[in-house]
């Protein structure tokens, strides 16, 4: 068995709708993403379109993240599932650094790394993931690539020359694939990503990694100072003037 | 029209998530940094002690050690406090991950600090003979096994070599990364060690024979001209890759990246290699010294830009 995502980029009408299902499932920190939509806009007013591309970890055969975690806080499930286990992992970052799609982030209230597991919890139970539960336009496919009956196969055959990854150069073999997209959607380096206002919020970079208010010290005080108890609501506590435009957000 | 082409063919983000900035600063730029001054002054100690006799090296014998040890310490440090999670970095040790570059590093770098503190120690015992009072037991006992400093220490010379290159295969199994790739990255991080080596170790050589200060200029001298070669070459012709380049045009467009690699490249890489020249038949104390200062600056800079630029490029 090896569980694969498609998403067909013709069906997926940029609804946030996954994306925001994901969050509510896995209680997804603000300033984090397991699965985000992006909107790319291609061309000149008055001949423009635009894209919507979901982005989530690629599970990828040969997972660069995987290689490089000293400790084997991610690893593979035997149903193809790359999975993280933040209880064991150190916070080096260096999944971050190795995944070529950018899909890792740090969770800034466990201070360990996280990312989209596909619903692995949800999957043990029978059910599908959150995000294809809550997508309108079933735009999402999962399944098992290696059953020839499963949907996702069946609609890989039949979209045959019209299925892409993300960067197959970098020989990781997602098992994460497009249909309908383009250069222009699935390279990053063939869109500009200009640093201000776009559509309704602002395209930046993220001023912190991890939680911002845990400094140098209060990594080696946490355990003692009751830093452990970080939730979400601690982020409630943000300056609206400034915060929400730094961080961009959606 | 042909404009209206180009212009069909260009797409914007217009609604997105903030993304990652830099996730790898400073404190790993230190960490590399100092690794290079603790590698370094062993392979460089190495040579010099096989070459020379004892007299012409006074206190090599227990400074390089001492050096070596504390700026290994500082690495080890800035390793410890840059993770997320610090108390964990048991971990390593209690479920080793061997295909990562990061567990087999830390299992090197530790057993070579622990090598290094026992040269150290003998070194020092050696040295002082009245360190610790009668009655110290430590140096004691690293009186009675100073035989083990000569056996030792050829193994740790080279452990040296392996401990200095592996953040070289950490940035290699990086593959986000496609600036660093792992034969320059590995020849950069040995060039790094002889440069941060000679440099810290002249800063100590005022003592020591003439014809030692001018082996270590020229060692600093290769080091600092071979690195900046290999910099060059990435900045001017890198790796054919759009990643590869558009990371460098982080560096090539201007701004503050820009400034601080050629400032890196001019301090620590032009500047020495002209000055370290220049005391080769002037054993100019002073100024051989002012070159090494340099050209430990110089290295940060240099490390920094390297390190930080790849991370500024959106993967997705």
């Amino acid at each position: 068995m090896k569980l694969g995502f498609l998403v067909d980029l013709n069906l997926c009408m940029g609804c946030k709708g996954c994306e925001i299902a994901c969050k509510v499932e896995n209680e997804v920190p603000l300033s984090s993403w397991r699965l985000r939509v992006k909107y790319i806009d291609i061309g000149s007013f008055p001949n423009t379109s635009r894209s919507f591309t979901p982005l989530r970890c690629n599970h990828c055969e040969n997972a660069p993240c995987e290689r490089i975690c000293p400790v084997s806080a991610l690893h593979y499930l035997e149903n193809g599932i790359v999975n993280i286990d933040s209880a064991r992992c150190i916070g080096c970052a260096g999944c971050m650094m190795a995944c070529p799609y950018g899909a890792i982030y740090m969770d800034p209230e466990s201070n360990t790394a996280d990312k989209c597991t596909y619903c692995a919890h949800r999957i043990e139970s029978g059910m599908m993931p959150a995000c294809v539960v809550a997508c309108p336009v079933e735009a999402n496919i999962f399944g098992d690539v290696e059953d020839e009956r499963s949907h996702i196969a069946l609609y890989i055959m039949e979209h045959q020359g019209g299925v892409q990854v993300r960067k197959p150069e970098k020989h990781t073999n997602p098992k994460h694939y497009y249909v309908g997209g383009g250069t222009q959607t699935l390279d990053p380096l063939a869109h500009q990503r200009l640093e201000g206002y776009g559509l309704f919020n602002n395209v930046t970079h993220l001023k912190h990694n991890g939680d911002p208010h845990h400094g140098v010290l209060d990594r080696f005080l946490a355990p003692f100072a009751g830093h452990e108890k970080a939730d979400n609501k601690s982020f409630m506590d943000f300056d609206n003037s400034r915060t929400v435009s730094e961080e961009g957000g959606h | 029209m042909v404009e209206n082409t180009i212009q069909a063919t260009q797409a914007v983000v217009t609604l997105d998530a903030a993304l990652p900035g830099i996730i790898w600063g400073w404190m790993i730029t230190l960490n590399m940094w100092a690794k290079s001054i603790g590698t370094g002054v062993v392979i460089v100690g190495g040579y010099l002690l096989y070459k020379y006799k004892k007299e012409e090296t006074l206190s090599l014998r227990w400074i390089m050690p001492l050096v070596s040890f504390v700026a290994l310490n500082i690495f080890l440090l800035f390793t410890l406090v840059d993770l997320h999670q610090p108390y964990r970095m048991v971990n390593i040790f209690l479920h080793p991950h061997w295909t990562s570059a990061i567990t087999v590093g830390a299992w090197m770098a530790s057993l070579f600090t622990l090598l290094v503190t026992i040269l150290m120690a003998i070194g020092a015992a050696d040295a002082f003979p009245g360190l610790g009072g009668k009655k110290c037991k430590i140096t004691a006992l690293a009186r009675s096994n100073s035989g083990l400093y000569e056996k030792i220490f050829p193994f740790v010379v080279f452990l040296a070599i392996p401990v200095t290159m592996y953040t070289a295969v950490i940035m290699a199994e990086s593959s986000a990364r496609e600036l660093w790739q792992a034969p320059t990255e590995m020849m950069q991080m040995l060039l790094a060690a002889l440069m941060a080596g000679a440099a810290a170790l002249i800063l100590s050589s005022g003592s020591w024979a003439k014809e030692v200060r001018k082996d270590l200029s020229l060692i600093l001298m290769a080091a600092v001209f071979a690195s900046f070669l290999m910099y060059m070459g990435e900045y001017f012709f890198s790796f054919k890759s759009s990643e590869a380049e558009a990371t460098l045009a982080y560096v090539h467009a201007g701004g503050e990246y820009n400034i601080e690699f050629w400032f890196g490249m001019v301090l620590g890489f032009i500047i020495p290699f002209f000055l370290a020249a220049s005391t080769i038949k002037s054993d100019n104390k002073t100024l051989l010294r002012f070159a090494a200062i340099l050209a430990l600056a110089g290295l940060y800079f240099a490390k920094d830009v390297w390190l930080k630029i790849p991370q500024m490029l959106p993967l997705s």
